[in-house]
């Protein structure tokens, strides 16, 4: 569409980028610009040095392992999720459905999760009742694993579903025509057609997932560092901007590896 | 169609049920006149009702409000305002690198907008509080809106601009009775996608709020840090409501504004 205005009346559009220089532009320039300043606030590459020592890139790895595992569980629930989901009669119905608890304060479920994984909580009352007694569920890696998966799930399955809705029946049935197998149905046509759906999932999952900070706070009770804790810390608790700076360079570069890895090469199909 | 099968059907339902156990789990116990979420003792609306004569807290849910309301208002001007602007861009490598832009605030993790933003109101001087709230939201809203504003423009036929203009529209015209009118679903959802984001916002109102101000969420996070304490779970039934309603209201709207363009 193309509107025929004088420049002169292209004021409207000033906001916007105004808000594209001051708000996106300008906070990520800030933040490659502080990584270089330690924590006296001179100029130099401490910062940077501090990372490539064994305690950050321990917590680095750490860090990408968990979003690791919270991505491939969440893949392994939603696909077949979604999947069922697109052979229900009301499918959009039930779509909502998915979406509705991730609508809900996400403080609010994690709250929900101290009360069912605490010590006195529903399951350990189970486990009680089938004689495996009571566990620490909470402040353990299960719970934080179980807690990420649940509040992610639904941004796993979105995509997934939309990529299954377009996805033309017509080539299963070929397959299965073609004698093929369900299992090589899936493998060899399903999988494959679907799997910009199974990469967006995937990037909308494992990047919020390695800057966490809120759950491993309640949840996991400072017992998983990832990078997002390390950030908060720095910034809001021991105020070393400037390591928290350089932390947050990296987790933007690897966000940018992620997205290119996960992007859409359409155009080769 | 073929039936589903049991294990589907099986499956399903589990889903379904751990989606939503924790959430009936917190509304359950919401009524719990023992004060724990364990032990059920008798029902009660003591939980409500303190809720309601604790002003601290009214404060804090109408500051969220407010918050929301302002910054989705705010945000849906500006992010229409731009997806016009992109919408008129001739250029594809233009349009693609302001796209990009648009985007980097959606795919960013929060604690990265949060603590940028915490920089750059510092470096600025702005006092952390209510301003500094309602502007991060505003800033992170606006993409969103671009994004649900687009298509709706992308699909719009270039000839009823050409015809408005032919018969003697201003540019101003143009805008506001016929672009305005006919994206004003795109708009609505923009809006709505807005409100949920700020109402639903934790990470990045808890790097930019200082002291002095709090939103319902940050205020949850330090009530969960004290441990249990059964008026978040009245809260968490009342926001449970709010946003069936929310949810409920979009669908209709939205619903009622394709169907009118249907008809037209």
């Amino acid at each position: 569409m193309v509107l025929p205005m004088k420049n002169s009346k292209k004021w409207y559009i000033i906001p916007y980028y105004l808000w594209i220089a001051l708000f996106v532009i300008a906070p990520l320039a800030l933040i490659v610009y502080y990584s270089f300043f330690n924590i006296e606030g001179n100029l130099s590459l401490e910062n940077y040095e501090k990372f490539f020592t064994s305690v950050y890139l321990f917590m680095t790895l750490n860090s990408f392992w968990y979003a690791l595992l919270i991505t491939l569980i969440s893949l392994l629930i939603a696909y077949p999720t979604a999947y069922i989901l697109t052979k229900t009669r009301h499918k959009q119905l039930w779509l909502l459905l998915i979406i509705l608890p991730s609508w809900i304060n996400l403080l609010l479920k994690a709250y929900a999760f101290i009360g069912i994984f605490g010590t006195y909580g529903v399951t350990n009352k189970t486990l009680e009742f089938l004689g495996i007694g009571k566990q620490q569920i909470l402040f353990t890696d299960f719970s934080f694993l179980f807690v990420s998966v649940y509040i992610f799930i639904p941004f796993m399955i979105l995509p997934i579903f939309n990529s299954l809705e377009k996805l033309n029946p017509s080539l299963v049935y070929a397959s299965q025509d073609l004698g093929a197998s369900s299992w090589t149905t899936f493998r060899k046509i399903i999988f494959p057609l679907t799997i910009d759906g199974v990469k967006s999932g995937c990037q909308a999952v494992f990047i919020p997932s390695l800057s966490l900070f809120m759950i491993t706070r309640l949840i996991a009770g400072n017992r998983v560092i990832t990078l997002g804790t390390a950030i908060e810390e720095h910034f809001l608790i021991t105020q070393d901007w400037g390591m928290g700076s350089t932390i947050a360079v990296f987790l933007i570069i690897i966000m940018i590896i992620i997205m290119v890895l996960t992007g859409n090469r359409k155009r080769g199909v | 169609m073929k039936k589903l099968s049991k294990w589907s059907v099986f499956y399903l339902c589990l889903v379904f049920v751990v989606l939503y156990a924790p959430i009936f789990y917190l509304i359950f116990y919401s009524f719990n006149s023992g004060g724990t979420m364990h032990n059920f003792e008798d029902f009660t609306l003591d939980w409500y009702k303190e809720l309601f004569h604790d002003s601290r807290l009214l404060i804090i849910v109408l500051n969220t409000i407010i918050i929301a309301l302002l910054s989705a208002a705010i945000s849906t001007i500006i992010g229409v305002l731009g997806a016009i602007s992109i919408s008129m861009m001739r250029k594809k490598s233009m349009r693609d690198s302001v796209l990009s832009l648009n985007n980097i605030l959606i795919v960013s993790p929060d604690v990265i907008i949060g603590a940028s933003f915490l920089i750059f109101f510092t470096i600025l001087g702005i006092k952390l509080g209510f301003f500094s709230v309602l502007i991060s939201h505003i800033a992170f809203s606006i993409p969103i809106v671009v994004i649900m504003v687009l298509p709706k423009l992308e699909e719009m036929s270039p000839t009823l601009v050409d015809a408005a203009l032919d018969l003697g529209a201003s540019g101003k015209e143009v805008l506001t009775k016929v672009i305005i009118p006919y994206i004003s679903p795109g708009i609505l959802a923009g809006f709505f996608m807005a409100l949920t984001y700020s109402l639903d916002d934790f990470a990045v109102t808890f790097f930019v709020t200082g002291n002095g101000f709090t939103t319902l969420s940050v205020e949850i996070y330090s009530l969960a840090r004290r441990g249990i304490s059964l008026n978040i779970n009245a809260l968490s039934s009342l926001l449970f409501l709010l946003t069936l309603i929310l949810v409920i209201g979009y669908y209709f709207i939205t619903k009622r504004a394709n169907k009118q363009m249907g008809v037209k």
